[in-house]
């Protein structure tokens, strides 16, 4: 029976409501007293050096209150980038200055030249275009293997070429991996591109910089998915305001997928700015001006060779991988094709020995970060995609060749350096062919081909690493900040909670599904609780929402100050009743004592801990408000298994997705329903990198899809019909080291979706007399057609 | 600048505008009503649309000047006059047809265009009626379904166990 | 934006006035105009919005000819064009999306004569004429390349004739983006012989394609479709090469004659 309460019920989101009757508090519906515009000046080409910048037409115009240059932030720190990759060679990678405002180059289109603060917006962007730029045009830098080749322009000067490194893992296993492939029986290789990406939240990014004097204290509105990070970025790398000094506040804000992780020149630049003008500054993003300054994703060219035995056994993988980082490094850029990919590469195979080759490159692009599942969409793809490839240079069935390959013992440790702690990938694959019905596909491309039209079918399985991340294994892998999360349970003197958590819902329905674990907990109605998130002057410092973390570890910050509010209550019930601790039940919302008819109400012990009149006073301290901080001991490992099938049109190069399973498992599931939203979501953005969406420069670094006008978006009418679409979680392996056994999902459906559609592409392209034997994302009909062609 | 009138979910309301302003503008940055969004400035993902006269329009490509003396209603004034949720908008809720909420004013404004056209469209046409709609969050699935379900049509239920 | 000044004028007379105003310019429904405008790649003094003029409303047809005005929106067309001329109707109900074609008007698109637009395809491919404030202009005449027409500066489409065929089908394949048409091939069979225009396709804007119009007035088949047209002179871009656009103005004739037949 579906549960209607608690843990595993689907619960109706109580934000809903706000969202649905326009009560919504996005960063653009705040205005303040006062508040300044600012129109940033962007660069139209994408590398110059800047001879000089002449505002003085525009500094006279109506409205404009100051405008701001590079010269106004030479003394200003530049964004930092969170992530230090060292090379395959020992060396620390190049780490570009990363100014606020350009300095003396132009790097990338989109890259801020100058800011214009004027009393209206209009006025900011009239008097914008009378500034005049003196500009000599540099040779841009867009294709990464010629970035790398000798003699190339160079993106930043005071770097020796622009390599950002070159990355090996594991290089000790380089030459075994050599090895292996030398003495293989069969193996198969693919060249592949991942498709440059833009993340796209239907909100574009705002920024509202606020400053009151009479206590030196900054503020900032801005839409992130961590508002904590951002004040340590910003306060302590970029303006030097002590964290006591700085407020950052995330409001409703939405959606993210990644994009708004990271710290970003603009928020930095209100809250300078309104400090040096004495007025809040507000920025607000027009989506043209997103698709220039946000960070872009994926953006891969890779080369992977797998090795099989003569019994098909997997015994080598090896990868080598341009990842583009765009013309600066952005706040955790290093980490996505380093460290999120390459320890996702044995997938979930027990290939013994891998080897990860990653050149990361900076190109006059905008800067390239993590998106929706970053680094592990990379491995899947590739991994997947060559699998596949090889099942039919070998004339073997796809799905048996993986089953063959399957991990099946748990825990067990990759070559790559992780742990899965637990998984069932037979059943998630029995699950996937099941509601697939693969057995009946023969039957079905029948039918299509009787209309002139090839089906194929596509399967694909996936693993990710999730529950970012244990503090000490990422500090030892590079990363400059810890990845715990944190959790204050306030209890209210009538037994109402207030949960303060460093988590951030930009979509994810935290108020609706954190308040189901402490129900659960105690055994209350989730309306008693509530939840504060996105405001650092009312959370413990948390790490933000991201890498499908909230309730892995998130979730898991609030279980442990929960458990300590109830060992607390347990003692007071225990004084009130007069009997021992041990004995103290909590169920239903009501203490008892074992084995006797007494109890006491939650609310009333509650009472008791702000009404300490009869209290163990000597023992504990009055009050009921606790704070944990929670640091994974290993990631978590959500796998799947999906299956796709897709019909093309031969005349058009069309493809139609016909039926789409998807088969997780999660571990175990807090709110069914917000699951499965997630996995839909997740899985319209694969299929739109697979079908649709292409992030394209020309040679001289202009972009070509800068607007929706030429970047396709998924809409309703491009997925699968209700009919035709299933999204299953019921295979669940709950996770071995977090209290809820949970392993998040907001990843999973653009991790696992993209390769089953072009493997499926590939099945249609091999029928019909026609052979063709890869297919780069997107496969728009365009290039479908150009394929079938020859 | 010139006055403008209007009348905004049945209360007249008036303001100066600019030839320029746009109807989006002026409700959110003018009225103060900040529930109809903007979300790209190329009039394709529909966060803005509202209804004048009826009809829905984006209103970030509609300028002010050309509402003056219309009816407009906004998503401020979709929930019914208790105050309760409105049929679309509580299928909504009953299906995650949202996520993040962004799109979601724009899209009820849709789906009420929509069922007011055609009470009960098949799967096919709500997919196609939404081309002038993106959410980035949904997959439209939950969407292409509370929109099913207000019009009184049968749908799957929510989250298998 | 820039600021300019609105004007809206009654009548077509007050509206060939206010046009005559320097740096004046015509506002249909706005639905590119606007989104051109916010890119500041326009900079009109004055939009004189031709939405409150009465007399360039309606759909009407008589002896043979439907006649539409020129501010008549897409949504309008699609709902009463349909008993008269379903084909067009049938184009006006995929312009854009359902909002779009809400303003979105006839006389907006045909003056703007974007080349990935429809109903240029319609106009040429039914040999429609097009109705100003000062004369009648066929539509052979009246498109001159992209976004370039006969229409001379302040003049304003008041209305459109369109010979209705005895049969027409217009097969859009959508660029995925925009989802203007990547091509657009509009059929239509009358007895004096067989139009086939043709947008989306090529460098020139709306064309029509001869050697099809040749074919099917002989045979009116979709075996009778010539081979694709030369791929030069086509457009290519990031969504589809110039022989792949050539290839669909081959393809989507066929579907188009197979739909009207």
């Amino acid at each position: 029976m579906p549960k209607d309460t608690g843990i595993g019920a689907s619960n109706k989101r109580r934000e809903d409501v706000r969202f649905l009757t326009g009560q919504g508090n996005y960063t653009d519906d705040i205005n303040l007293n006062g508040q300044a515009f600012v129109h940033f000046l962007r660069a139209d080409v994408a590398h110059a050096t800047i001879n000089g910048i002449d505002t003085s037409a525009a500094a006279a115009m109506p409205g404009v209150v100051r405008i701001f240059t590079g010269a106004d932030f030479e003394a200003v720190g530049g964004l930092p980038c969170g992530w230090q990759v060292t090379d395959r060679h020992g060396e620390p990678m190049q780490e570009p200055a990363h100014p606020i405002i350009a300095q003396g180059k132009i790097r990338h289109v989109g890259e801020i030249v100058a800011a214009v603060v004027a009393d209206s917006l209009d006025e900011a962007r009239d008097a914008a275009e009378a500034i005049e730029l003196d500009l000599t045009d540099l040779p841009a830098v867009v294709d990464m293997k010629s970035a790398v080749a000798e003699g190339a322009t160079k993106v930043h000067d005071d770097l020796s070429s622009n390599l950002c490194y070159d990355w090996g893992f594991v290089e000790e296993n380089k030459d075994a991996v050599e090895e292996a492939i030398q003495n293989a029986a069969h193996v198969t290789t693919l060249e592949l591109v991942n498709n440059r990406l833009v993340a796209n939240p239907m909100e574009p990014r705002v920024a509202v910089g606020d400053y009151t004097r009479h206590n030196d204290e900054s503020t900032l509105y801005t839409t992130s998915q961590n508002p904590h990070v951002i004040r340590l970025l910003m306060g302590a790398f970029v303006l030097g305001i002590p964290e006591h000094k700085l407020r950052v506040v995330a409001p409703d804000v939405g959606g993210g997928f990644g994009t708004k992780i990271f710290h970003y020149a603009e928020e930095a630049f209100v809250t300078f700015a309104a400090k040096q003008i004495g007025r809040a500054v507000k920025w607000t993003s027009s989506r043209s001006e997103a698709f220039i300054s946000d960070a872009h994703g994926r953006d891969h060219v890779t080369k992977i060779e797998l090795a099989l035995d003569a019994d098909h056994n997997f015994t080598a993988v090896r990868t080598e991988t341009y990842a583009n980082m765009g013309a600066y490094l952005s706040t955790f850029a290093p980490s996505v094709p380093t460290w999120l990919h390459g320890t996702l590469m044995a997938g979930n195979y027990k290939t013994p020995i891998v080897y990860v080759n990653v050149k990361a490159v900076f190109t006059n692009t905008v800067p390239v970060d993590a998106y929706r599942g970053a680094g592990r969409p990379e491995a899947t793809f590739q991994l997947e995609r060559v699998i596949d490839k090889a099942a039919r240079e070998l004339g073997v069935d796809p799905v048996e060749l993986r089953r063959k390959n399957f991990i099946t013992e748990f825990p067990y440790a990759t070559p790559v350096a992780v742990e899965y702690d637990t998984g069932d990938y037979h059943a998630t694959m029995d699950k996937a062919l099941e509601l697939s019905d693969r057995a009946g596909f023969e039957a079905r491309r029948a039918e299509s081909e009787a209309r002139g039209k090839l089906r194929g079918f596509g399967i694909n399985c996936f693993i990710e690493a999730c529950g970012i991340a244990p503090s000490n294994l990422v500090g030892q892998l590079g990363a400059r900040a810890g990845l715990y999360e944190s959790a204050t349970v306030r209890v209210n003197a009538t037994g109402g909670l207030v949960v303060m958590t460093g988590s951030h819902s930009h979509g994810q329905g935290h108020e609706t599904t954190f308040p189901q674990v402490i129900a659960e907990m105690i055994g209350i109605d989730e309306s008693m609780v509530e939840i504060v998130h996105g405001d650092t002057s009312k959370t413990p410092m948390g790490m933000g929402t991201y890498g499908s973390r909230s309730i892995a570890v998130g979730g898991s910050a609030m279980v442990r100050a929960a458990e300590k509010i109830i060992n607390k209550t347990k003692k007071i019930a225990a004084h009130l009743m007069e009997a021992s601790e041990g004995d103290i039940e909590l169920k239903d919302g009501n203490f008892s004592v074992a084995g006797t008819d007494k109890s006491v109400a939650w609310g009333d012990v509650c009472l008791a801990a702000y009404v300490p009149h009869n209290y163990p006073l000597e023992d504990i301290e009055p009050g009921l408000e606790e704070t944990a901080f929670y640091d994974p001991s290993n990631f978590t490992y959500p796998a799947g298994a999906y299956t796709c099938e897709v019909e093309v049109d031969p005349d058009t190069g069309e493809v139609s997705i016909e039926r789409f399973c998807s088969a997780d498992d999660f571990g175990n599931v807090i709110n069914p329903m917000i699951v499965e939203g997630q996995v839909h979501g997740g899985i319209a953005q694969g299929i739109g990198q697979a079908l649709l969406e292409n992030c394209a420069y020309d040679e001289n670094g202009q972009l070509l899809s800068a607007s929706y006008m030429d970047y396709t978006m998924p809409r309703a009418d491009n997925l699968p019909g209700m009919g035709d679409y299933v999204v299953d979680h019921s295979c669940q392996t709950p996770c071995t080291h977090n209290p809820l056994g949970v392993k998040g999902c907001g990843e999973a459906g653009a991790i696992g979706s993209p390769p089953t559609v072009i493997n499926a592409i590939l099945d249609a392209l091999h029928s019909g007399g026609h052979k063709v034997d890869h297919i780069d994302m997107p496969a728009t009909p365009a290039r479908v057609w150009a394929a079938m062609q020859g | 600048m010139s006055d403008i009138s209007m009348t905004v979910n049945g209360q007249a309301v008036s303001g100066q505008a600019e030839g320029r302003t746009l109807l989006s503008g002026f409700l959110r940055d003018t009225l103060g009503m900040t529930g109809t969004h903007v979300g790209c400035d190329t009039s394709q993902c529909g966060a803005c649309v509202v209804h004048v006269n009826g009809e829905a329009v984006k209103s970030c490509t509609m300028l002010a000047a050309e509402a003056d003396g219309a009816e407009i209603t906004t998503i401020e004034g979709m929930a019914n006059a208790d105050g309760s949720l409105s049929t679309i908008q509580q299928a909504f809720q009953d299906h995650h047809g949202l996520q993040c909420g962004f799109c979601t004013p724009g899209m009820v404004m849709s789906a009420s265009a929509l069922l007011k056209e055609n009470p009960k469209p098949s799967e096919a046409e709500i997919r196609a009626y939404l081309e002038g709609n993106i959410c980035r969050c949904t997959g439209y699935h939950n969407i292409v379904k509370a929109i099913l379900a207000a019009s009184g049509q049968e749908v799957p239920a929510v989250a298998a166990e | 934006m820039y600021n300019f000044d609105f004007v809206k004028p009654g009548s077509v007379a007050e509206a060939v006035a206010a046009l005559g105003n320097e740096e004046a310019q015509a506002l249909g429904g706005g639905q590119t105009l606007i989104p051109t405008l916010k890119q500041r790649l326009n900079q009109p003094g004055s939009l004189v919005s031709l939405s409150g003029i009465a007399e360039m409303q309606g759909v009407s047809a008589a002896d043979g000819v439907l006649t539409i005005g020129g501010a008549v929106s897409h949504a309008t067309v699609a709902a009463q064009a349909a008993e008269a001329y379903p084909a067009l109707a049938a184009l006006a109900s995929h312009i854009g999306d359902p909002a779009v074609r809400n303003r979105g008007t006839i006389g907006g698109s045909l003056a703007n004569n974007d080349p990935a637009a429809c109903y240029p395809a319609a106009a040429l491919g039914s040999g429609a004429v097009i109705v100003t404030n000062g004369r009648e202009i066929p539509a052979d005449e009246y498109f001159q390349g992209m976004f370039t027409t006969a229409l001379d500066d302040g003049e304003i489409i008041t209305g459109v004739k369109f010979p209705i065929p005895e049969a027409a089908n217009y097969q859009k394949f959508v660029q995925p983006a925009s989802r203007f048409a990547m091509v657009g091939v509009f059929v239509a069979k009358y007895e004096s012989g067989v139009r086939v225009a043709v947008t989306g396709a090529s460098e020139e804007g709306v064309f029509r394609w001869s050697a099809a119009e040749e074919a099917l007035s002989a045979d009116f088949s979709a075996d009778a479709v010539p081979a694709a047209p030369e791929a030069d002179g086509m457009i290519a871009d990031l969504h589809g090469s110039k022989a792949y656009r050539a290839h669909l103005v081959h393809v989507m004739t066929k579907r188009a004659v197979t739909a009207a037949s």
